[in-house]
C-alpha cells in the first residue's frame, strides 16, 4: 500500500526525467507551470479535463502521479472530511458536463446527507452522441483522472463501490481502464485502507451492449442491474434510491475528471475560469464540414465563432458556413447570424439549443437541413425504447412527415403537422430522449424555415443534397473525354469522344458518380 | 438462414465460459456480462448457451430473451467472417457516409444488417465509433479506415477476401 510520502516520492522521481524527455519531443511546451501541447490549434484552449491527454501515458500511473495525480485524493482523505469536499465541489460550481448541467455539488450532498448501508457512484461513460468523442479520449488517454475523480466522489458521499459504464463501441477505453483500475489496486490508491485512513473504495467495469437510451442515468442503472434498458419513472430521486434501490450518484466522464483539479487548486481557482453561472471549461468534438475537426477544450463563455473559424478555422475546402448543430439529437442547429453567441448552458438555451455532452458539427452550404432534422429523427425513431406511446409513436410519425418531404412528396400543412408532433412529443415523453427528440426539428424550422417551404412548394432542395429534388446535367464545358459514362452505374450517359454527352434522366439513379469524375466540372446539380 | 451450434467444434470455448459463468454467479447483476461473454466467444448468441446461462444464474428463459432482444449488440445468428461496420453518426452522415455504406452494399450485394452467401461479409450500420475527426469511417472487423472514399471501396474489401 502505498503511503503519503511515498506518493511525493514517485512524483519526485518520475517528474524531472519525464517533462525532459517530454521537452525534447518538442511537442509541448510550458505554459505558467503547467505543461501544454504546442502549435496554433492549442494557443486558445485552456485545458483542465484534457490536461495530460496526449502528454502522458495512460498505461504508466507513474506519469499520472508525476503531473500531481493522486495528490487530490490524499487531500481529501487525510485533510478533509466528507462534508468538507462536498461543499468544495458545490462552491466551484461545478456543473455535469453530460448534458444537463446539474450542478456536482447539490447532486453529491443529497446522497451525503442520505443515510444508508450501502452508496453508489457510476461514472456514466456511456458517450451516445453521435458524432462526439470527448469521453473516449479521457478514457483512453487518462484514465486514472476518472479514477481518482470517483474515488474523491466515493469519499464524500460514503460510498465504498464505484461503477464505469462503458459503451461496447469503445474497447481501447474498456483496455485502458482495466490497466489503470489494476495498476490503481497494486498501489492501493483503490481497494481497502486507502493511504491507511480506512477509507475503502473499488471501481468495477460494466459494458453497454448498444443501446443509446443506457446513457439516461435510470436506464443506465436498469442495464447494470441486467434487464431492459428502460428508463424508469421519477418516483425517486437517484441519490436516494438508485442502482439496487441505494443512494447512488451519476456523473458524467468529464465532470469527474474535472474533481480532481478542483481538489487540487481549489473552489476560486475552478471559478475564476469561464463565466459566472457556468464556470470552467468544456470539452467539444468539433467535427463535420471544418477545416481542423478535433477536440478542443475552451473556457465556458467563448463564442461560437472563436471555436468555429479561431481554432477550427472555419468550412472546408472554401465552402460557406452554414450552421453549427450542438447537443446531438437532442439539441439544434445554429445558423451562420448566430455565430456570436457565447457557448454556455444558459446562452445555448436561448437560441434553442443545448450544450449537451459537448458534439459540434460544423455544416455547410451543401447541408440540407430537412435532411438533417430527418437524420436526427431517424436515430431517435431507432433508440427510442417504446417504453412511452408519444416517444414511440409520434417520432416515428415525424420521421414518415420529413421524409416524405425530402422525396418532394411533403403537403401542406406538414410543417404545422411538425410542429404540432413537436409539442406533444417533447411535453408528454418519460424521458429525455422522448423529450428532447424534436429539438433538431424545432430548430431547423424556426430557423430554415425557407428551406422546409422550398422542399414542400416547389420540390426543390436549395442545398442540393435531397437526391428526390435534383438533377445531373452535363453543360456545354463538357470536353468529351467519355469518363462519365465509364462510371456511370446504369449506362444513363452517352455521347461521342470529344463531343458534349447526355445524360438520360429517366435512366440516371442520381448516384453521383460521374459528377465526381469530370475533370472540368462540366456537370451540375440542378 | 439454416445454421447449427456445433457444441463438439465450441468444446474448449464451452468449457471456458462455464468457468466465467461460475465466477460470475455471486456478484450482482450478472446476465449483462454474461451474454456479453456469450456474444464475444461464440460471435452470437447460441441457444444452447442461451438455456445454460438460464439454468446456471437461475433466470428464465423469457428473461433472457426480453434483455439480449433491446440491445442491438446481440445478436442470434452467425454473422459473416468479416463484419463490416459503416459509421452514420452525425460527423460521418455529413461528410457522405450514406453514399458509401451504398457504395459497399452493392458491391456485396447485400444490405445493411445481412450477411453474404458464402458468410464471408456482413455489413453493419454503426453509430459513431469516436474517430469522428477523421471522417467518414468504416471499420472491418477491428481496422479503422479514415476519411474514407467511395473509390477505396474495391480495394478495402479486397484485402479480406
Ligand atoms: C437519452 C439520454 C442519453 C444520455 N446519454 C448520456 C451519456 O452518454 N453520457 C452522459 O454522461 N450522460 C448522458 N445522459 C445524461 C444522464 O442522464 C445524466 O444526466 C448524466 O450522466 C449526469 O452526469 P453529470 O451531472 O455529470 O452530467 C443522457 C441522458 C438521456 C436522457
Ligand atoms: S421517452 Fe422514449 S426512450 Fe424515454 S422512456 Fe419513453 S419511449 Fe423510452
Ligand atoms: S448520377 Fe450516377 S446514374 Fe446518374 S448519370 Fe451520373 S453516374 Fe449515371
Ligand atoms: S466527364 Fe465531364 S468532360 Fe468528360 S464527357 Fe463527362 S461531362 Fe464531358
Ligand atoms: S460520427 Fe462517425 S466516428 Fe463519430
Amino acid at each position: 500500500m502505498i503511503t503519503k510520502e511515498k506518493l511525493f516520492e514517485i512524483k519526485e522521481k518520475t517528474k524531472p526525467s519525464l517533462v525532459e524527455k517530454l521537452l525534447e519531443g518538442d511537442r509541448v511546451e510550458f505554459r505558467g507551470d503547467d505543461l501544454v501541447l504546442k502549435g496554433e490549434y492549442y494557443k486558445k484552449q485552456v485545458r483542465i479535463a484534457l490536461k495530460n491527454c496526449d502528454i502522458i501515458d495512460p498505461t504508466d500511473i507513474d506519469e499520472y502521479i508525476a503531473f500531481d495525480g493522486y495528490f487530490a485524493l490524499l487531500k481529501a482523505l487525510t485533510e478533509q472530511e466528507p462534508g468538507d469536499v462536498v461543499a468544495e465541489i458545490t462552491e466551484s460550481l461545478l456543473r455535469g458536463r453530460g448534458g444537463a448541467g446539474f450542478p456536482t455539488g447539490r447532486k453529491w450532498n443529497e446522497a451525503y446527507k442520505f443515510d444508508a448501508d450501502k452508496k453508489y457512484i457510476i461514472c456514466n461513460a456511456d458517450e451516445g452522441d453521435p458524432g462526439a468523442f470527448m469521453d473516449r479520449s479521457i478514457l483512453e488517454k487518462d484514465p486514472h483522472s476518472v479514477l481518482e475523480g470517483m474515488a474523491i466522489g466515493g469519499y464524500a458521499i460514503g460510498s465504498d463501490q464505484g461503477y464505469i459504464y462503458v459503451r461496447a463501441e469503445y474497447p481501447m477505453a474498456v483496455k485502458r481502464l482495466e490497466i489503470a483500475i489494476k495498476q490503481a489496486k497494486e498501489y492501493g490508491l483503490l481497494g481497502n485502507n486507502i493511504f491507511g485512513t480506512g477509507f475503502n473504495f473499488d471501481i468495477e467495469l460494466r459494458l453497454g451492449s448498444g443501446a443509446f437510451v443506457c446513457g439516461e442515468g435510470t436506464a443506465l442503472m436498469e442495464s447494470i442491474e441486467g434487464r431492459r434498458g428502460m428508463p424508469r419513472p421519477k418516483l425517486y430521486r437517484t441519490a436516494h434510491k438508485g442502482l439496487w434501490g441505494k443512494p447512488t450518484i451519476i456523473n458524467n466522464v468529464e465532470t469527474l475528471a474535472n474533481v480532481p483539479a478542483i481538489m487540487n487548486k481549489g473552489a476560486k481557482w475552478f471559478r475564476s475560469i469561464g463565466t459566472e453561472e457556468s464556470p470552467g471549461t468544456k470539452v467539444f468534438a468539433l467535427v463535420g464540414k471544418v477545416e481542423n475537426a478535433g477536440l478542443v477544450e475552451v473556457p465556458m463563455g467563448m463564442t461560437l465563432r472563436e471555436i468555429v473559424f479561431d481554432i477550427g478555422g472555419g468550412a472546408q475546402d472554401g465552402k460557406e458556413y452554414k450552421a453549427v448543430q450542438t447537443g446531438g439529437p437532442s439539441g439544434g442547429c445554429i445558423p451562420a447570424d448566430l455565430i456570436d453567441t457565447p457557448v454556455d448552458f444558459e446562452s445555448l438555451g436561448k437560441i434553442w439549443s443545448i450544450m449537451g455532452s459537448g458534439g459540434m458539427v460544423v455544416m455547410d452550404e451543401n447541408t440540407c437541413m430537412v435532411d438533417i432534422a430527418k437524420f436526427f429523427l431517424d436515430f431517435s425513431v431507432d433508440e427510442s425504447c417504446g417504453k412511452c406511446v408519444p416517444c414511440r409513436e409520434g417520432t416515428k410519425r415525424m420521421h414518415e412527415i420529413l421524409d416524405r418531404i425530402t422525396k418532394g412528396e411533403g403537403v401542406e400543412g406538414d410543417i404545422e403537422r411538425l410542429e404540432n408532433l413537436s409539442k406533444t412529443v417533447s411535453s408528454t415523453s418519460l424521458c429525455g430522449l422522448g423529450q428532447t427528440a424534436p429539438n433538431p426539428v424545432i430548430t431547423t424550422i424556426k430557423y430554415y424555415r425557407h428551406e422546409y417551404e422550398a422542399h414542400i412548394k416547389d420540390k426543390s432542395c436549395p442545398a442540393k443534397s435531397c437526391k428526390a429534388l435534383i438533377k445531373y446535367e452535363i453543360t456545354d464545358d463538357c470536353i468529351g473525354c467519355t469518363r462519365c459514362a465509364k462510371v456511370c452505374p446504369v449506362v444513363a450517359i452517352t455521347g461521342k469522344v470529344k463531343e458534349k454527352h447526355l445524360i438520360d434522366q429517366a435512366i440516371c439513379i442520381k448516384c453521383g458518380a460521374c459528377y465526381d469524375v469530370c475533370p472540368v466540372d462540366a456537370i451540375s446539380i440542378i | 438462414m439454416e445454421f447449427k451450434f456445433d457444441k463438439e467444434e465450441n468444446k474448449e470455448q464451452i468449457v471456458a465460459f462455464m468457468e466465467f459463468l461460475d465466477s460470475k454467479k455471486n456478484t450482482p447483476g450478472p446476465l449483462m456480462p454474461s451474454l456479453q461473454r456469450a456474444q464475444d466467444v461464440f460471435g452470437f448468441l447460441p441457444k444452447e448457451m442461451l438455456e445454460t446461462i438460464s439454468k446456471e444464474l437461475s433466470i428464465p428463459m423469457a428473461e433472457i430473451y426480453g434483455v439480449a432482444t433491446f440491445y442491438s449488440q446481440f445478436s442470434f445468428v452467425p454473422t459473416g467472417k468479416n463484419k463490416v461496420s459503416v459509421c452514420l453518426g452525425t460527423a460521418c452522415y455529413v461528410k457522405g457516409a450514406q453514399s458509401i455504406l451504398e457504395e459497399i452494399e452493392s458491391q456485396l450485394g447485400i444490405e445493411s444488417g445481412e450477411t453474404t452467401v458464402d458468410e464471408v461479409f456482413s455489413i453493419a450500420a454503426a453509430r459513431c465509433v469516436g474517430d469522428c475527426s477523421i471522417a467518414p469511417v468504416i471499420l472491418v472487423n477491428e481496422d479503422v479506415y479514415a476519411k474514407v472514399k467511395k473509390e477505396d471501396i474495391t480495394e478495402i474489401l479486397a484485402k479480406y477476401n
